[in-house]
C-alpha cells in the first residue's frame, strides 16, 4: 500500500530515536508547567462547588484520567492497526508501550472516582455506568498486557495485540451503551446531581490545563518507553552499536 | 461462488463428523454446564423464590464459562496437524474455513446448550415468558460468544496457560450478557423486550461480519 | 488560618488529598519505571557489545 516518503522516514527507528528525545523533553516541560497552572487554579483559585463543596476538586484528576484512558486505548488500537497493515515497527512499539500507561490512567480514573463517590454517594462503589465501563476498560487493558507477556517474539506479540485492541475498539461503544442502559434501569436518577451541563469558567480553565498536562505527560513518558523498546528491537543494527560505542568512548 | 459454498459445507460436515466421533470433547462442556447449574441450588438452598430470580442469570453466566472451556479445542487439532497451514496455501480464503468451524462449534455446543436451558427452565418452573426470553437471548447470544471467542482462541492458540483465554473473552462478551439479562428481566415483569432483542441481533450481525476476518488474521499471525 | 482551610478542603480533605496522593504516586511510577528500564537496556546492550568485541579480538590474536 502507498505511503508518502516522509512518513517512512518518520517511521524509521533511527530517525525517530533522535527526534524523540527532543519531543519528550519539550512535552515534559510543557506538562510540568500545565500541571502547576492547573493545580494552582483547581486547588486554590476555583471556588468551592455549591452542592459538592470542595470534594469536586477531585474532578481535576478524575476527568482527565478518564478521558486519557479512552484516548490511549484509541491510540493503541490505531497504532496497532497501522503496524498490522503497513508493518511499521514504530507503530507496533507505540501500541505496545501505550498499554501500561493507559492501564494506569484507567486505574486512576477508577480509584479517584471511587474516592469521589464516597462523600457523594455514601459508599465507595456504586454500579454507575461510567465507573462500570471504566472497570471493563481496565479488564481490556489487562488482557492486552497479559497477551503481550505470553509471547516470546515481540513482533508476533505486537501483531496479535493489535488484533485484540481492534476488536476491543469495536466493542467499546457497545460496552458503553449496554452499561448505560443497564444502569439507568437499575438505579433512579440519583446520580444526575453529578452531571453538570454547564460549568463555570473559573472551574473549567484549570480543568483544561489539567487535561493538557495529562496529554503531554502521556506523550513524554510514552516516548521514553518507545526509546528503550527501539534499542531492544534494533540491538543488532549498526546505528545502535555506533550509538552505544560512542557512549562507551565518552566514559 | 458456488464452489466456495461447496467448500464451506464440506468443512462443516467434516467438523461435525469429527465432533460426533470424538464424543468426550463435545459432551464435556455440556456436562460442565449442567453440573454448575446444579451447584447453585445446593449453594443457595432450595428457596424457590430466590432461585427463580437467579436461574436465568445463572444459566447465562454458566453458558459464558462453558463457552470459554469448549472453545479451547476449536482450532487446536487442525493447528497441530498442519491442516490450517495447508488451507492457507490453497486458493480459498481462510475466512471460509474459520466461519465453517465456528458454525460447527455452535451446532455442537450452542444448540444443545439452548435445549438444556429450555429443559432446566421447565424443571425449575420458570414463568413461560421468561423461558421464551431466555431461549431467544441464548439463540442470539451463543453464536456471538462462539464468534468473539474464536478470535481470542486463534490469538492464544498454542500458548501455555488456559486462563489467558477466559481473561480475554469475558470482558469482550459482557455487553451480550448485559442485554440478555435486561431482556429476561423485562420479560419476567411483562415488559416488551424487542429493544434488547434488536440490539442483540445487531451485535450478532456485526460479529458475523467482522469476527471471521479477525480470526483469519489472527491465525495467519500465529502461523507466520 | 488560610493554610488550614486549604488543607481541610471544607471537611473533604481526606478524600481530596488521598486521591491527589494516589495520582501523584501512579504518575511518578510511570516516569521512574521507563527511565530505569532505559538505563538497564543501555547497560545490558553495552555489556553485550563489549563482550562481543573482546571475543573477536581474542580470536584475531
Amino acid at each position: 500500500m502507498y505511503l508518502p516518503k516522509w512518513l517512512h522516514q518518520f517511521g524509521a527507528p533511527k530517525y525517530f530515536y533522535d527526534l524523540s528525545l527532543c519531543i519528550s523533553r519539550w512535552a515534559g516541560i510543557i506538562c510540568i508547567i500545565c500541571f502547576i497552572c492547573g493545580l494552582y487554579g483547581g486547588l486554590v483559585l476555583a471556588p468551592a462547588d455549591y452542592q459538592q463543596g470542595d470534594s469536586f476538586r477531585i474532578m481535576y484528576i478524575h476527568v482527565p484520567s478518564a478521558w486519557m484512558s479512552l484516548f490511549v486505548y484509541m491510540v493503541m488500537a490505531i497504532a496497532g492497526g497501522i503496524g498490522l497493515i503497513w508493518r511499521i515497527k514504530l507503530a507496533e512499539i507505540v501500541a505496545r508501550s501505550s498499554a501500561p500507561i493507559g492501564a494506569s490512567f484507567t486505574f486512576l480514573a477508577l480509584v479517584t472516582g471511587s474516592i469521589w463517590g464516597k462523600p457523594m454517594w455514601g459508599t465507595w462503589w456504586v454500579w454507575d455506568a461510567r465507573l462500570t465501563s471504566e472497570l471493563i476498560l481496565l479488564f481490556l487493558y489487562l488482557g492486552y498486557i497479559a497477551l503481550q507477556s505470553a509471547f516470546e517474539d515481540r513482533r508476533v506479540a505486537a501483531r496479535a495485540g493489535a488484533i485484540l485492541a481492534l476488536v476491543g475498539i469495536v466493542n467499546i461503544p457497545i460496552i458503553h451503551y449496554s452499561v448505560e442502559w443497564w444502569s439507568t434501569l437499575h438505579q433512579g436518577p440519583t446520580i444526575t446531581k453529578l452531571d453538570k451541563p454547564s460549568i463555570h469558567l473559573s472551574m473549567l480553565i484549570p480543568l483544561l490545563f489539567m487535561v493538557f498536562a495529562f496529554k503531554t505527560f502521556y506523550i513524554s513518558t510514552l516516548l521514553i518507553r518507545v526509546r528503550s523498546e527501539i534499542l531492544e528491537y534494533e540491538c543488532n543494527t549498526s546505528w545502535v552499536k555506533q550509538l552505544l560505542g560512542i557512549n562507551n568512548g565518552i566514559k | 461462488m458456488s464452489e466456495y459454498i461447496n467448500i464451506f459445507f464440506i468443512i462443516l460436515r467434516r467438523d461435525l463428523m469429527l465432533a460426533f466421533r470424538n464424543k468426550a470433547e463435545f459432551v464435556n462442556p455440556l456436562m460442565f454446564f449442567i453440573i454448575v447449574i446444579v451447584l447453585f441450588p445446593l449453594a443457595f438452598g432450595s428457596d424457590s423464590a430466590l432461585l427463580k430470580q437467579l436461574t436465568s442469570g445463572i444459566i447465562w453466566v454458566t453458558a459464558l464459562l462453558a463457552t470459554t472451556l469448549s472453545l479451547e479445542t476449536i482450532f487446536r487439532s487442525d493447528f497441530e496437524d498442519g491442516s490450517i497451514e495447508q488451507f492457507t496455501l490453497s486458493r480459498y480464503p481462510l475466512t471460509l474455513l474459520v466461519s465453517a468451524k465456528i458454525l460447527a462449534h455452535w451446532i455442537t455446543f450452542g444448540l444443545p446448550l439452548i435445549a438444556i436451558s429450555l429443559f432446566t427452565g421447565f424443571i425449575l418452573s420458570l414463568p413461560n415468558q421468561t423461558i421464551v426470553a431466555l431461549c431467544i437471548t441464548l439463540a442470539l447470544g451463543t453464536p456471538v460468544l462462539s464468534l468473539i471467542g474464536a478470535i481470542t482462541v486463534a490469538l492464544t492458540i498454542g500458548l501455555r496457560g488456559g486462563m489467558l483465554l477466559s481473561l480475554l473473552i469475558l470482558p469482550l462478551t459482557m455487553p451480550v450478557l448485559i442485554f440478555s439479562m435486561l431482556a429476561i428481566q423485562n420479560a419476567t415483569i411483562g415488559q416488551p423486550i424487542s429493544a434488547e432483542i434488536y440490539f442483540l441481533a445487531g451485535i450478532l450481525v456485526l460479529a458475523m461480519t467482522l469476527a471471521p476476518i479477525a480470526t483469519a488474521a489472527a491465525l495467519r499471525i500465529r502461523l507466520s | 488560618m488560610a493554610l488550614n482551610d486549604f488543607f481541610s478542603m471544607g471537611g473533604y480533605g481526606a478524600y481530596v488529598w488521598s486521591s491527589y496522593g494516589i495520582c501523584a504516586v501512579v504518575l511518578l511510577l510511570n516516569v521512574i519505571q521507563p527511565i530505569i528500564r532505559e538505563r538497564r537496556t543501555i547497560r545490558e546492550l553495552q555489556k553485550r557489545f563489549s563482550l562481543a568485541k573482546e571475543n573477536k579480538s581474542d580470536k584475531h590474536s
